[in-house]
């Protein structure tokens, strides 16, 4: 198990390697690093000499990729892209174009979105596992045909729809909760309600289908024929059965996503005024902030990468049968 | 059915619970976002959208972030409240500062004298005594006078991860050196300042003074993070004495005056800048630019621009009032009751941020923020037109108390022609130069910017007749404001040319019907923009009709804002649209836009360059020249009005328009009058908490039938649910069997 830990974290490094390539070549078709300091300097006065000044003092002024000048592997070290990327591999993220930790950014920026993002994950996923068996109890019959049509219809709105809608009825028509704001403790719960409420029932279209599809399959299966013929009533042959065969497929979907739960959500925090680190993302595509951008992306990447590797691990626990050695 | 009524039972015993608590919370407002500890205090409500990037003076520029450092810093001058045109007048100054003009040997010389006889100007400023600085950690000291928190070492950081976390300040007396270290800092090297290029060419010796601390700052690399300015005198800055210093500029330069009304001549303290040069604070991202200290009204106690920014009265500021003149109407509109009085009248200002205009306008309306802007989108549910081009608020927002002020802002829309251009701009014969103006005066006439501003800025805006824009000395109002060129005078006001008109100069250029004479093709021409949202498409349509009136084909090139630039700064733009906001309200600032040496192609001074249209025309240039170093009267007004005229005649811009700014208050926000030039308006403000707090809890009563009816349904459902489950699942080994036997 180690040994395939460890191989997988060495696969990940050309992969990550890869990612920052790829995003660095992108930032930088649409922004010169003249663009960067203009965006930072402001347009009305400012110089060609203060424009250079700039550059240098935040490591801009070198060739991006390849450097003509140096000879042998000062070639590709003394790029900006060599720069800014060897120290994000040790997480030092350095500082913003504004001249701010990034670390210290995503560390304070990191629970309100958490704060969303695990009630939304954990309701979800009990709600949306609870619905979907419901329905294939009560399959066939009219329960789970006007549950189909009922997800289909959740799925078939944006998720914008809801948040706006959602705002207009329980904050600005009934009053019960704020529009959007955060505080810390307690208080944060009646900014949470909402956005919570309306992540949860924004994806629970698609994700109760899924899990239904999931449930049907395994329905089929002949050990839920021998529990049956054990005399097991429905309910235990869902729960305790089939629920626990189909755990493969749902921890796929879920643990990969567990990681991701520290990015936050880019259009619920902008709607609902959440200091994360989605809104913290958008800031700095508008501000062309190519280090945190970088860095963002890049720590998207690792917890993605430890989210699939949580997956396979997981794999082993509830499959007996899985093994990596 | 024993399980029924036990499912019953207990829905009833929460139904009958939730009622309980729903009736006690009667009365209460839910929604409130703020902490229920500040209910019905003093406090003001804003909103900001943009975080701000810089709060330190030297570098914050952008409105955002000076709607902050001009409540926190005081520079030597404001402009007065409530008068118009702006008047300027001391702030921590005495008196306004003494200008006194220098020959080459250095005499004093009188103020009447050429400019070219004008080695440089000393503006000399006297501060008044008595005036002291936030409690600040920067200026704590021990029982031996030692500062404390001067060399702070890891253990002294352990708790520290905030300003307000450090448990001793102190403050002191503010001192003319602090005001002349502020304008050394403008040329530091690890600060960019966005003037700093304009003000190395007027502040005597500060181009050199930055190369004499890049050199300081490299000889003591490593050693430590703070350059005491104090140790590197600079030629254009002299300190006096405790409270007056002098700054010299080269020449004359009489705009300088506005710049001192601005945060970036605010004072700085030494001390605040050896506290925070110290590394292991700016590492934890304590740093100046996050923490501002000031003399100000009121001083930053919270910093969190991605949720809200707190200002709190500062303790130490005392000794302003009130202005107790205005203009007549300020009279009637009740601005001058509170006249004499002390001011800041507000103790607190939370600015909440809000990045989305639906929330932001349901607060507004709830009674969650005291202001708010107009968005396209609430246009209509807001104001209504009530003829004559007035406008008021619609009836429901009378009904609140809602109240709506408008300004014209010191700022212009436009849409430039690159004179550099062999079609729009013409060749290097006279005869091509000639043909270009034609075409440009005929599209001059053709865009008609009454429509635009009627239908895509919702009547916002005031259709410009040349760059000046309303309220800045030297705009023209009436006939005599008139553009000839595309109006004439009718019935009392400009009336627009015919389309003929403009066919007929259409044809005098050479494209008679928009068919180039000489090649038989017909005219196109491309409008260069940045990057558009799908909403802004029918705009562009209707600009692309505009010219269609002439025949001519308007091609649209959108590229992003960084292309756009770029294509703007190589002059490979052919029309294209640009604005401007006025730093100061002098002709100066907007006449500068259009003089030659700032053109942006071909301008190797090293200078900033706004002149995106590149028009170069050397009597406008000359008549520039001497205007800039003018002082305001008739003189200036006529080479001001020449000037203009050459502009309109030579017509490099489509003039565009001057937008009007909409605010919405509420009734209990008070003393507002709107502007975009002075910024430090939030000490005159003042709020009615109690009336503020009455209307939150009338507009915001907690509406609970929905939640009754929803557990009413869940019950409903949940019942009959049940008992189908039970039902269902007795059935379901006989359906299973039935299905596999069959």
């Amino acid at each position: 198990m180690l040994s395939y830990i460890i191989r997988r974290i060495l696969y990940a490094v050309p992969i990550l390697v890869g990612v920052n390539l790829l995003t660095f070549t992108l930032f930088f078709v649409v922004n010169t690093p003249d663009d960067m300091a203009r965006m930072q300097l402001g347009i009305k006065y400012v110089t060609p000499e203060a424009i250079e000044k700039w550059k240098i003092e935040r490591g801009y002024d070198k060739p991006l990729l390849f450097n003509p000048k140096l000879n042998g592997i000062d070639q590709l070290t003394h790029t900006i892209f060599f720069e800014k990327s060897i120290a994000m591999f040790a997480f030092d993220f350095g500082k913003s174009d504004e001249g701010r930790d990034i670390g210290y950014e995503i560390k304070s920026r990191m629970l309100p979105s958490f704060a969303i993002a695990l009630p939304v994950f954990i309701l979800g996923l009990f709600s949306y596992i609870t619905f979907a068996l419901i329905m294939v109890f009560f399959r066939t019959t009219y329960i789970d045909f006007w549950g189909v049509v009922l997800c289909v219809a959740l799925m078939s709105i944006s998720s914008l729809f809801y948040i706006i809608g959602g705002q207009f009825l329980v904050s600005k028509l009934w009053h019960l909760v704020p529009i959007s704001g955060f505080a810390t403790g307690l208080d944060a719960t009646r900014f949470l309600i909402l956005p919570v409420i309306i992540g949860v029932i924004s994806s629970a279209g698609a994700n109760t289908r899924w899990y239904r599809t999931i449930f049907l399959e395994e329905m089929e299966k002949e050990y839920v024929r021998t529990a049956r013929a054990k005399g097991l009533s429905e309910h235990l042959v869902l729960f305790k059965h089939v629920l626990k065969n189909a755990m493969i497929p749902i921890l796929t979907g879920a643990v990969v996503i567990m990681p991701l739960l520290f990015l936050g959500s880019l259009i619920v925090e902008s709607f609902f005024g959440i200091p994360g680190l989605g809104s913290y993302t958008i800031d700095a595509i508008n501000s062309q902030d190519f280090a945190v951008v970088r860095a963002m992306v890049f720590l998207g990447s690792v917890l993605y990468i430890v989210g699939l590797i949580l997956t396979d691990i997981s794999y082993t626990l509830v499959d007996p049968r899985i093994r990596f050695n | 059915m024993r399980l029924r009524i036990i499912v019953i039972r207990i829905a009833v015993f929460y139904l009958a619970g939730i009622v309980l608590v729903l009736l006690t919370a009667c009365g209460q407002v839910w929604n409130n976002p703020y902490p229920a500890s500040d209910v019905g205090k003093n406090i003001l409500y804003n909103v900001f959208t943009e975080r701000p990037k810089h709060l330190d003076p030297v570098q914050s520029y952008s409105a955002n972030e000076i709607q902050f450092t001009a409540q926190i810093y005081q520079p030597p001058l404001q402009y007065h409240y409530l008068k118009r045109p702006f008047t300027l007048i001391p702030y921590t100054a005495a008196e306004m500062p003494v200008i006194t003009y220098y020959d080459h040997d250095d005499y004093p010389l009188p103020s009447d004298v050429e400019v070219d006889d004008i080695a440089y100007t000393q503006y000399e400023i006297t501060i008044r005594p008595g005036v002291y600085y936030q409690p600040h950690p920067a200026f704590a000291t021990n029982e031996h006078n030692e500062w404390l928190y001067h060399q702070l070492d890891d253990k002294a950081l352990a708790t520290i991860y905030k300003l307000s976390d450090f448990p001793e300040t102190g403050s002191r007396e503010l001192k003319a050196q602090d005001y002349a270290y502020q304008i050394k800092r403008l040329a530091h090297p690890k600060l960019h300042s966005p003037i700093y290029g304009l003000m190395a060419d007027y502040i005597m010796g500060l181009r050199d003074y930055a190369g004499v601390l890049r050199s300081a700052q490299s000889s003591q690399q490593g050693k430590e993070h703070f350059l005491n300015l104090n140790e590197y005198p600079l030629e254009g800055v002299d300190i006096v004495d405790d409270y007056t210093y002098r700054i010299k500029i080269n020449g004359k330069y009489p705009q300088f005056i506005y710049w001192l009304a601005m945060p970036f001549f605010a004072p700085i303290p030494w001390e605040a800048d050896v506290f925070y040069s110290q590394k292991s604070l700016i590492e934890k991202n304590i740093t100046l630019d996050w923490y501002p200290v000031g003399t100000g009204p009121y001083m930053l106690t919270e910093n969190n621009p991605n949720l809200r920014m707190v200002l709190e009265k500062n303790p130490n500021f005392f000794g302003e009032f009130y202005p107790e003149e205005g203009m007549p109407a300020d009279y009637e509109n009740g601005l001058l009751v509170d006249a004499g009085k002390p001011i800041p009248f507000i103790d607190k200002i939370v600015y909440s941020r809000e990045r989305e205009g639906i929330p932001r306008w349901n607060k507004f309306l709830q009674g969650y923020y005291d202001a708010s802007g107009i968005g396209s989108d609430s246009f209509d549910q807001a104001v209504q037109l009530v003829g004559q081009g007035e406008t008021t608020v619609t009836e429901a927002m009378a009904r609140q108390g809602i109240r709506l002020e408008t300004t014209v802002a010191v700022s212009t829309f436009y849409i430039g022609f690159n004179m550099l251009d062999p079609v729009v701009g013409g060749g290097r014969t006279e005869e091509s130069r000639n043909a270009a103006r034609k075409l440009r005066q005929a599209i001059s006439i053709a865009v008609d910017y009454e429509e635009f501003i009627s239908i895509f800025a919702n009547g916002r805006g005031l259709p410009a007749h040349g760059p000046i824009a309303p309220g800045v000395p030297g705009h023209r109002y009436g006939e005599a404001g008139m553009n000839p060129v595309v109006y004439n005078w009718v019935n009392d006001g400009p009336q627009r040319k015919s389309i003929a008109v403009a066919r007929y100069l259409l044809a005098e250029a050479g494209y008679p019907n928009g068919i180039d004479k000489k090649t038989g093709a017909p005219l196109v021409l491309y409008f260069d923009v940045t990057a558009r949202s799908i909403e802004d498409r029918s705009m562009l349509d209707w600009m692309r009709k505009q010219f269609q009136k002439l025949n001519i084909q308007l091609v649209v090139r959108s590229t992003d804002y960084n292309r756009f630039q770029d294509k703007i700064r190589k002059g490979n733009a052919q029309i294209f649209e640009w604005g401007w906001h006025a730093d100061y309200p002098d002709p100066e600032n907007f006449l500068f836009l259009l003089y030659g040496p700032q053109r942006k192609v071909g301008n190797s001074s090293g200078s900033a360059s706004n002149n995106a249209a590149n028009y170069d025309n050397p009597e406008y240039d000359q008549l520039f020249e001497q205007m800039k170093d003018m002082d305001s009267g008739p003189a200036r007004q006529e080479i001001i009005d020449r000037m203009v005229e050459i502009l309109r005649y030579d017509a490099p811009w489509l003039w565009g328009y001057h937008p009007k700014e909409y605010g919405l208050y509420h009734e209990w926000y008070q003393n507002v009058k709107p502007n975009r030039i002075s910024n430090n308006n939030v000490k005159y403000y003042r709020i009615d908490a109690d009336l503020r707090e009455q209307r939150r809890r009338e507009w915001n009563k907690p509406v609970l039938w929905p939640i009754v009816v929803g557990l009413i349904v869940v019950i409903v459902i949940l019942v009959p649910g049940i008992s189908a489950y039970r039902r269902y699942e007795s059935t379901m080994g006989i359906k299973n069997l039935k299905s596999r036997t069959s």
